[in-house]
């Protein structure tokens, strides 16, 4: 880092070249730790030395090793007799080539100058591993990685970017091989293919995986191939599967979702098949119920009712221990793990559930009486707490494990009995009933209060902190109602909720409101 | 065990005459060692100098055949206090360790071995970790130079220089009776380049010998009247014979046009940056020809006061680029400038920048202005203005997350600072002491646990004034790694908060290694290692040093024991210290140790077991607690891809090891239970095949049968 001085804009100085026109090229790299920066590395200064260039690289490795970001930094010259003075770190304005093995990695090079308009060849990959920051939001922290893309389209003279992880996953080999590979192909080093490939088979013993990862990135880099498309979801879509008996009162559901309008089709037609999953038939119907009075409410472009569908699903599926129980021990769930993990026939897999059952969720889990009057007898729970409040490993591959389990779930057509259920639904009442009389008046602001609803989620303290959050946002409804720009304040505050554990955004942001609203 | 073997490098140190060697700076140090018959080495690691030591520590073989010792140090103290084998015998010594917080503890040590002064030549390698990616404050080697009176030499950033400079060293060293640091910028130590070796010398004495044949003298103890001595000697002999070494050696090389009207003198570290800028503006070519007068400080302290004067005489203007502050030489150059009456110009800092590494921009800056200030004929026309006209690139710098070192994947450390999240989210915030170490990470999300660190094994040392009067009231909890309390901890942190009845709680992180700086064995590592003694457990010295509250916890990943004794602690009764050893193999090393052992057990038909973590991601619900009290790189953030889901769920990855770190969290900040734990076993016994068949069997019979009779996804 250096200290700014507040000088004028930086000299713009390029390199001259050696007395027969031979000049250095510099080569910068970024990477994250673990990606194999120094692998790559070797392997280019390897390539030039195999031309009979002189190459120089340096990194600072300490970093690197712990998952930070971190410079990798080669300068190679055609070898003339005579040692040049290569530099030993990347200059902003004096890069030739920058490879970032990352989509933010590739932005931090253009904003430290590392990317300069008329002579950098950018080699990025486009995928993203999100920093600790970006992981740790209650919502989604991601930043936004169409103005990297942008930037970098400006900044550089030419790019070579697209998913450069993800030809590695597919090849079976790791960043630093397809990463080479398209050096290669962007042709910004004078070196032909067959000496990159001579140097990869000259690795060890996992030459082949990388070879085959090199070869993919080089076509893709020289358009002989395709790159590979952005982030298609590789597991196919789960099916609704809908027993014999179940066909017509399902088909009569299915055909009450032609009479909603178009728009809404698509988004209530997940929504039912989540909602009948969860509970069942009637429920499906219930759901249908709810989109058809807001339904009633609105016009094109139905923005608020396709809000309802998707948040009245959200609101019924509420998350409970025969929610979880029931996902559980699904046969589709054992599969897709099995896949995930990559067993063979031979190998057993074995599958522990981690679950810290505390007493709300045991008398919640009770029929509404009963679990109502144990939770006003401070002396059972205490109790409770003493011997079962604790984690529970619960082996689900074994029979004992799956059987515990599978008890739980098939209490699910009793869900309707149970105090949980009560309590939800009281909530989604309420809601609901506010929606519906904001949606006679201000329907941009009904479907922000839909969306509401997506702060309610986890289990325990974390859906007690979402209710919370979840009714301070509607709470200042009274604060808001009324005015022309009460569903946009609606939108800002919820996504202030989102940003952080405490809420402290949250705090700002009603302060704000309280600020220019007077109480109604 | 280190992080890295070094197998093929020990071969390089085996090269003779002629032959080439490539790799990198801080491995040719280490060869130029053996060509220059050192008889010892010594050293603390650290990054940028680890690899010397490690590649040591794996050629202990060739080490034997030469006769040279070398030993891990216990600390930057022991290591200087090593050469004191140099004080009466003439055998060479070096050590080496990372600058400027490695120079902190020496100093004590380096005071005295400088005032003594040496008879075989010693070497002192500073790996100096300064400017992008440095991992400590910014502070100057130079400094100790000039307070101590030992000499330092930055020589240019090659390889070939930087031999030359270790063997200049020990001569320079033995002419003038005084340590020598030989300063390894921290980019010149991972310099990979070339240089042709020599062979191999055995010391001219062996440490051996000079038992067999101990000698004493006097005069080169540290005691009144002696020190008076050492004091006149230093001024009087050994400081002249040191400059008439660097000039009749040629230390410092001239290079450019000596009639040139303007100069520039620099440290030889900044050779390289300081060419390319030259090229740059069109004064050098790619080889470091140029017409610009220059004067290249391999030694930068002591300066040779003739040598300065006569390159500036006739100049109008000199430039000293001289990277950090203060700027002690240009302070030393106006000052024989002055006295001596010159007219010529001095310019440094100000041109330059007052702070800050010297990168290739920052040079190509304060040189045009320097040009076009006092010789504006030399910058080419082209270069003279600025002739291209900028493409304005979008500020996205608000846009880009950074990303800080961080805790590896499945490290025991995590689980301990969790544990501290969560006493904190129950009891408040607390003051907290860091350390130096990997530990310190927990001063990062999503932990931003720690209010300082003071130095290494001086966390709970750092505590020491914060007491509470209120015996029920908050104490503070601070932190030390296994490395910090063999390192000095011990004594300066726990045997203080005995002696003093501190009653602040102390967490040991103990991961069988000083990882941090690479997974060298200390004292305490769990593995047998043939040339050090090992497993002295962290618990019998801390018991030994006085402390009575003892907690050793065997498996950090347990969260909910760790935050339970930490709460304990918190609350104990007990006089003095409240320590807790929390213990936990470092994850990367384990990683190595186990993951070959585990694959051929797999090859060769035995049962293994391999764990794995992943989430249910229809019952993650996108609230993402679990990384808040984690920040795994395999645990992670992805999209659901289902329209009626806003935020992406947890998702673990194929780099999971499996520590099962996130299910403990899970289950003791009670957070979803959308976590499962896999465990893929190979080459299942015979009786758990038919057990697992058998209840596989009912278990598909029971899923069947509900499926059958209601609507559900599959």
């Amino acid at each position: 880092m250096n200290i700014q001085t507040g000088k004028p804009a930086p000299r713009i100085a390029r390199r001259s070249p050696g007395p027969d026109g031979e000049g250095i090229i510099t080569l910068a790299a970024l990477a994250v730790g673990g990606q194999g920066g120094g692998v790559l590395t070797n392997w280019i200064v390897e390539v030039a030395e195999e031309n009979g260039w002189l190459a120089q690289s340096t990194s600072v490795a300490g970093v690197a090793q712990r998952t930070g970001a971190t410079i990798y930094y080669v300068e190679m010259c055609r070898d003339t007799g005579r040692q040049p003075v290569f530099a030993l770190s990347p200059a902003p304005g004096d890069v030739d080539i920058l490879m970032a093995s990352e989509l933010v990695e590739a932005g931090r090079a253009v904003m430290r100058g590392f990317v300069t308009p008329g002579r950098t060849t950018l080699i990025a990959s486009t995928h993203r591993i999100p920093a600790v920051s970006e992981k740790i939001a209650p919502g989604d922290g991601r930043t936004d990685s169409s103005a990297v893309i942008k930037a970098m389209g400006i900044a550089a003279d030419h790019v070579v970017a697209f998913d450069l992880e993800a030809l590695a996953k597919e090849s079976g080999t790791v960043i630093s091989a397809t990463l080479l590979g398209a050096l290669a192909g962007s042709n910004a080093l004078p070196f032909p293919r067959e000496s990159y490939e001579e140097v990869i088979r000259r690795s060890g013993k996992t030459a082949e995986a990388s070879l085959r990862g090199f070869r993919r990135a080089y076509d893709c880099a020289t358009g002989a191939a395709p790159p590979p498309q952005p982030l298609a979801e590789d597991k196919a879509k789960p099916a609704l599967a809908v027993p014999a008996k179940l066909k017509k009162p399902w088909q009569a559901l299915e055909a009450r979702l032609h009479t909603l309008p178009t728009e809404v089709q698509e988004m209530a037609r997940l929504g039912l098949q989540k909602v009948v999953d969860y509970q069942d038939i009637a429920y499906g119907a219930e759901y249908l119920d709810m989109i058809k009075q807001i339904d009633a409410l609105d016009h094109a472009p139905f923005d608020m009712t396709i809000a309802a569908a998707k948040y009245c699903a959200r609101a019924l599926c509420y998350d409970d221990i025969l929610r979880v129980a029931d996902l559980k021990t699904r046969s589709s769930r054992f599969r897709r793990i099995r896949a995930e993990i990559g067993t063979t026939d031979a190998q057993l897999l074995r599958l522990t559930e981690y679950f810290h059952p505390r007493f709300e969720e045991f008398t919640t889990t009770l029929p509404r009486r009963l679990g109502r009057w144990l939770q006003n007898k401070p002396g059972i729970a205490a109790f409770y707490t003493r011997h079962f409040d604790k984690g529970r490993r619960i082996r689900s591959s074994s029979l004992g494990g799956f059987l515990a389990l599978w008890v739980v779930s098939t209490l699910r057509p009793w869900r309707r009995s149970l105090l949980r259920h009560e309590t939800e639904m009281a909530h989604v009442r309420d809601w609901f009933t506010t929606v519906l009389r904001l949606a006679r008046t201000d329907r941009a602001l009904a479907a922000e209060v839909l969306a509401n609803y997506r702060l309610i989620k986890g289990y325990s303290d974390t859906h007690m902190r979402g209710l919370s959050k979840f009714a301070r946002v509607m709470g200042s409804l009274s604060m808001l109602e009324g005015r022309a720009d009460a569903a946009d304040w609606m939108r800002r505050l919820r996504t202030a909720a989102l940003a952080d554990e405490k809420g402290k955004a949250l705090d700002g942001a009603l302060t704000t409101v309280a600020s220019f609203a007077k109480p109604g | 065990m280190a992080e890295r073997s070094f197998a093929k490098e020990v071969k390089k140190l085996k090269m003779g005459a002629g032959e080439t060697f490539r790799g990198e700076g801080i491995l040719a140090v280490t060869k130029a060692l053996l060509e220059n018959g050192v008889g010892y080495v010594g050293g603390y690691q650290g990054s940028p100098i680890s690899h010397l030591m490690d590649v040591l520590a794996d050629a202990q073989e060739i080490l034997g055949e030469l006769g040279v010792h070398f030993e891990a140090s216990a600390n930057e103290a022991t290591a200087t206090a090593m050469l004191a084998a140099s004080v009466h015998y003439p055998i060479r010594g070096a050590v080496t360790f990372k600058s400027t917080v490695g120079t902190n503890v020496a100093s004590d040590a380096l005071a005295n071995l400088a005032s003594g002064g040496v008879t075989g030549g010693a070497l002192i390698i500073v790996g100096e970790d300064y400017g992008e990616g440095s991992s400590i404050m910014q502070e100057r080697t130079h400094a100790f130079a000039m307070k101590s009176q030992v000499w330092l030499l930055d020589p240019r950033p090659n390889l070939p220089s930087i031999v030359k400079a270790v063997g200049d060293g020990f001569e320079l060293s033995e002419a003038s009776n005084t340590p020598v640091m030989l300063q390894m910028r921290i980019r010149s130590c991972h310099v990979y380049g070339q240089f042709t070796a020599s062979n191999n010398r055995p010391p001219s004495m062996t440490v051996s010998e000079a038992l067999e044949n101990p000698r004493r003298d006097l005069t080169r103890i540290v005691l009144p009247p002696a020190t008076y001595l050492h004091e006149e000697e230093k001024l009087t002999r050994r400081w002249p014979a040191a400059e008439r070494f660097i000039l009749e050696r040629g230390i410092n090389e001239r290079f450019g046009d000596p009639a040139s009207r303007i100069g520039i003198i620099l440290q030889g570290g900044m050779y390289n940056t300081l060419i390319r800028a030259l090229n740059r503006l069109g004064l050098a070519s790619i080889y470091g020809d140029t017409q610009i007068d220059m004067l290249c400080l391999n030694a930068v302290y002591p300066l040779v006061e003739g040598q300065i004067l006569d390159f500036c005489e006739g100049k109008d203007a000199v430039l000293i680029v001289e990277e950090g502050q203060p700027n002690f030489i240009e302070q030393a150059i106006g000052h024989m400038l002055y006295k001596a009456g010159a007219r010529v110009i001095l310019q440094g800092k100000g041109m330059l920048p007052m702070g800050g590494e010297y990168n290739g921009q920052v040079l190509v800056d304060a040189l045009g202005l320097f040009l076009e200030t006092h010789a504006p004929e030399l910058l080419p026309v082209a270069k003279q203005a600025v002739n291209e006209p900028a493409t304005p690139i979008p500020d996205i710098s608000a846009k880009l997350p950074s990303r800080p070192p961080g805790f590896c994947t499945g490290c025991p450390e995590r689980p301990i600072f969790a544990a501290t999240k969560l006493v904190q989210e129950e009891l408040g915030p607390h003051h907290i002491s860091s350390d130096i170490g990997c530990h310190l990470f927990s001063i990062m999300p999503p932990f931003d646990i720690g209010a300082t660190t003071m130095g290494y094994g001086l966390g709970p040392a750092s505590a020491a004034a914060l007491r509470n009067k209120d015996p029920k009231g908050k104490r503070s909890i601070s932190f030390v790694g296994d490395g910090g309390f063999w390192h000095n901890g011990l004594t300066s942190s726990i045997g203080n908060a005995v002696f003093n009845k501190n009653d602040g709680v102390i967490v040991i992180v103990d991961n069988f290694y000083s990882s941090a700086t690479g997974g060298q064995d200390i004292l305490s590592s769990r593995a047998d290692n043939p040339t050090k003694t090992t497993q002295n457990p962290i618990i019998d010295a801390v018991k030994g040093m006085g402390v009575n509250w003892v907690r050793q916890i065997d498996r950090t990943y347990d969260v909910t024991l760790m935050r339970d004794t930490m709460k304990e602690a918190l609350a104990s009764d007990a006089e003095g210290p409240k320590v807790i050893i929390a213990s936990s193999e470092c994850m990367l090393n384990k990683q190595r140790r186990e993951k070959p052992l585990l694959a051929r057990a797999a090859r060769d038909g035995k049962r293994v077991v391999k764990p794995r973590f992943g989430v249910d991601e229809d019952i993650c619900t996108g609230d993402h607690a679990c990384m808040r009290l984690s920040g795994c790189p395999s645990l992670s953030v992805k999209d659901t891809g289902d329209p009626l889901r806003d935020d992406p769920v947890a998702s673990i990855d194929q780099s999971c090891v499996g520590c099962g770190n996130c299910g403990e969290v899970a289950d003791a900040a009670v957070l979803c239970p959308s976590f499962w734990q896999a465990e893929l076993v190979s080459n299942p016994t015979r009786g758990e095949s038919r057990l697992a068949r058998f209840a596989q069997r009912i278990i598909t019979r029971l899923q069947a049968r509900r499926e059958a009779s209601r609507i559900v996804f599959q």
